[in-house]
């Protein structure tokens, strides 16, 4: 993007490479296996990327929302799976517990987490509560100078394989008595659930957290008692908008691939490129990969600028993803289509890149409920009349 | 025009249904997932009549017309998209020898086909002739009584199980009319099979590369005459795309099937999905559309069983019930969240099945090709 830093630019070099020499020859296979690159995560903690955004005097690179969404892009256009496993971990674990834990809760647990030495996982939705997050009913009672936990989170990232969870429960029986304890892999009556079998993303572990009279010390508790709906939502943002990053990844990838196949591709004595269908695919796609592309780089530079406050300007990240997220899907279909019946076979990868693709629609807020966000914002009490 | 499905047609969606509910619907998830394809079910679907709708009786067929093939075809795709192309696939051959083959060969190969105790399968495309068929390089040359065939083929659906494979091959000059067609008899010395693709759904079905290293075929497995061969086959893929219309109807019905079902369940925020307009909405569009694709479908159908030119028809139908398909499929998924992006739920498989149909049979861009030629020639 125009406005890159020197430092955004040596960044997005860093992690192309990294994706190239680390991601990229184990993504097939891993995909096709449900398996897990865990070593790329200490590579990634050697590089800086796991604690990207977190202050340096809290062992973070100390980056911004710009540098974690290319960050975002570089991976997921190679590997969306391991980059949706680094979203959880540093997003949605890490950059909570920078933001919101205490200087002992940080001391404690960002260590390991930005070195890769743990991978990190929230957990927030519930069977009964996925676009009604605040539907939530894992519950958490004081006991003494302990919490004890009962319920379950599903569709968790790296729930199956993580050491330490983000997590929501309530402690009152109001919608917004929700408070968050970290939670380690190893307390009594914490144990994960099954794994789920997916489209795509297979290379990122889904799994359910089950609670069962789970004992989290008092001390494990992020903020006040029933205080976390405001830093819940405050966090939607930066996740909107580099989830928006591996939507990127995903879309460039495809137009990529799909436009060396129909320079390469002869059919009718000619390359498949001069036919007006397929220019019409690849430059609609382009286009709208633009379009995304900016208005996801520029919701981050305004989350950088401080301009990204409030409800107003939060809509930009929910813009952002809302359609990022779809372009992705439509590019990455429109990739295979371009390449035929070699699109459809595992011999490519625009297969993956549309199965891949899919999950940005429906994780971190649905199309449906940015639009029912959107809208509210838009429409005031209207909305919900 | 009647908007009822006639007696026959009820009968037969319903023995479809019943054998996809009883035979496909336990077995089909985790063959899907070891790829596994089961050719007894073919002949399953023999037994009931099923394997050779089109087909005159006095061959084994069940003399019926498109119209009653493509509710069968519908039924099984509902369950899986694989077996309904295969069901598709094995016709094909059927059809090609039921018009273009002489007695003797419609006496040979028909019967079994029908009755689905031999599999049928269609070997024309190869690695740069795909949508460009014409460019085909397999060779065929004439020796006494045989034809010394030569060359490698893709995308050759049932290639491993099939008996009777229609062949095209080029024993003439360069374009459409150097082309032949063939039957050729699974065994054949200088037949072998080559890999196996590996794709993203319809893995149940395998889609072989065949490598033919002088084969020799009898010159009385020539169908019709030298040069008919690209006729023959065009003609074949005619008929293909209203069973693959058809197979995208299914898919998408049961897709939409899915999605309500869950709209009527799923409660959040107090109440049941469905009654949110974001999701009410997307429904109305996915049954609006798939209600216009099946009337193309049956559109197409009832053309050509009473004799009229209906390839411009049929063409619309497999590209407008494909791309239909696909996007149901996917907002099939949408509206099952989180739970139909895991393989909990159909649908996921739904709409990586959905993606073959837009490509198999005629690219719906040359689908375009057709129907645009057919309005501007």
């Amino acid at each position: 993007m125009w406005f890159f830093s020197d430092e955004h630019r040596m960044l997005q070099d860093t992690v192309r490479q990294f994706a190239k020499s680390d991601l990229a020859p184990k993504i097939e296979k891993l995909d096709h296996e449900e398996g897990f690159n865990r070593e790329s995560f200490y590579k990634m903690g050697e590089l800086g990327l796991l604690g990207i955004i977190v202050p340096e005097e809290d062992g973070g690179t100390g980056l911004d929302a710009v540098a974690a969404t290319i960050a975002m892009e570089e991976m997921g256009a190679v590997d969306a799976s391991t980059t949706l496993s680094y979203l959880a971990h540093t997003i949605l674990c890490v950059n909570q517990i920078a933001k919101n834990g205490s200087a002992e809760q940080k001391k404690k647990y960002l260590p390991k987490l930005i070195s890769g030495e743990h991978i990190g996982g929230m957990g927030m939705s519930e069977p009964d509560a996925g676009s009604d997050a605040l539907g939530m009913k894992t519950k958490a009672v004081r006991a003494g100078d302990q919490f004890v936990l009962n319920g379950s989170k599903t569709w968790i990232t790296n729930g199956p394989i993580g050491d330490t969870f983000y997590v929501y429960a309530k402690t009152g029986e109001a919608k917004r008595d929700v408070s968050t304890f970290i939670v380690e892999r190893g307390m009594t009556g914490f144990s994960t659930g099954k794994k789920f079998s997916k489209m795509g993303m297979r290379a990122s572990p889904t799994g359910e957290l089950v609670f069962a009279d789970c004992r989290v010390p008092a001390a494990n508790r992020v903020g006040d008692e029933g205080s976390s709906v405001r830093m819940m939502m405050r966090n939607l943002d930066i996740e909107r908008i580099t989830i928006s990053g591996i939507s990127l990844g995903c879309a460039r990838a495809s137009i990529e691939v799909a436009t060396q196949y129909a320079k390469e591709r002869k059919q009718f004595g000619k390359p498949i490129g001069a036919f007006q269908q397929i220019q019409e695919r690849l430059t609609e796609a382009a286009a709208w990969y633009e379009a995304c592309r900016a208005l996801t780089y520029s919701a981050a530079k305004m989350w950088d600028e401080g301009l990204m406050v409030g409800k107003e300007a939060s809509m930009m990240a929910a813009k952002a993803k809302l359609q990022s997220a779809q372009m992705a899907t439509q590019v990455a279909l429109d990739a295979i289509q371009i390449l035929g019946g070699y699109g459809y076979t595992r011999e490519f990868p625009v297969e993956r890149y549309m199965r891949d693709a899919k999950l940005m629609e429906i994780g971190a807020g649905t199309n449906e409920i940015l639009r029912v966000i959107i809208a509210r914002q838009m429409l005031g009490e209207a909305a919900d009349a | 025009m009647h908007f009822h499905e006639t007696a026959i047609q009820l009968e037969i969606r319903d023995l479809a249904h019943k054998f996809a509910q009883k035979e496909l619907a336990p077995v089909i998830e985790e063959d899907e997932k070891v790829e596994r394809f089961r050719p007894e079910l073919i002949q399953s679907l023999g037994t009931l009549g099923l394997a050779g709708i089109p087909v005159p009786e006095e061959f084994g067929g069940a003399g019926l017309g498109y119209s009653e093939y493509v509710v069968a075809i519908e039924e099984i795709a509902a369950v899986s998209t694989a077996y309904a192309i295969s069901v598709a696939v094995t016709g094909l051959p059927q059809v090609c020898i039921n018009l273009f083959g002489n007695e003797a060969q419609k006496k040979k190969y028909i019967p079994a086909l029908a009755k689905g105790e031999a599999i049928g399968a269609f070997s024309l495309s190869e690695a740069g002739a795909g949508s460009d068929a014409a460019n085909l390089r397999c060779s065929a040359r004439r020796e006494g009584d045989h034809y010394i065939i030569t060359g490698t083929k893709h995308w050759t659906t049932q290639g491993d199980s099939a008996e009777t494979i229609i062949l095209m091959a080029r024993t003439g000059g360069k374009g459409p009319k150097g082309i032949s067609a063939f039957i050729v008899e699974k065994g054949t010395p200088g037949f072998q099979l080559g890999k196996r693709e590996k794709k993203m759904g319809c893995n149940a079905s395998h889609t072989m590369e065949l490598i033919f290293n002088q084969m020799k075929v009898p010159a009385a497995n020539l169908l019709g005459a030298e040069g008919d061969g690209f006729r023959i086959a065009m003609t074949a893929l005619d008929s293909g795309r209203i069973t693959i219309a058809a197979a995208a109807i299914g898919i998408a019905q049961a897709s939409l099937n899915a999605a309500t079902r869950h709209a009527k369940q799923r409660e959040q925020f107090g109440k049941v999905i469905g009654e949110f307009q974001g999701v009410s909405f997307m429904l109305a569009d996915m049954a609006t559309h798939l209600a216009a694709a099946r009337l193309l479908v049956q559109r197409a159908a009832w053309l050509k069983d009473h004799g009229h030119p209906f390839s411009t028809e049929a063409a619309m139908a497999k590209l407008f019930a494909t791309d239909m398909a696909m996007k149901t499929a996917t907002d099939a998924v949408q509206i099952l969240g989180g739970s139909g992006y895991t393989q909990d739920f159909p649908v996921e498989r739904y709409m990586r099945e959905a993606k073959v149909m837009q490509i198999v049979e005629g690219t719906n861009q040359v689908q375009r090709m057709v129907i645009g030629r057919s309005l501007t020639k």
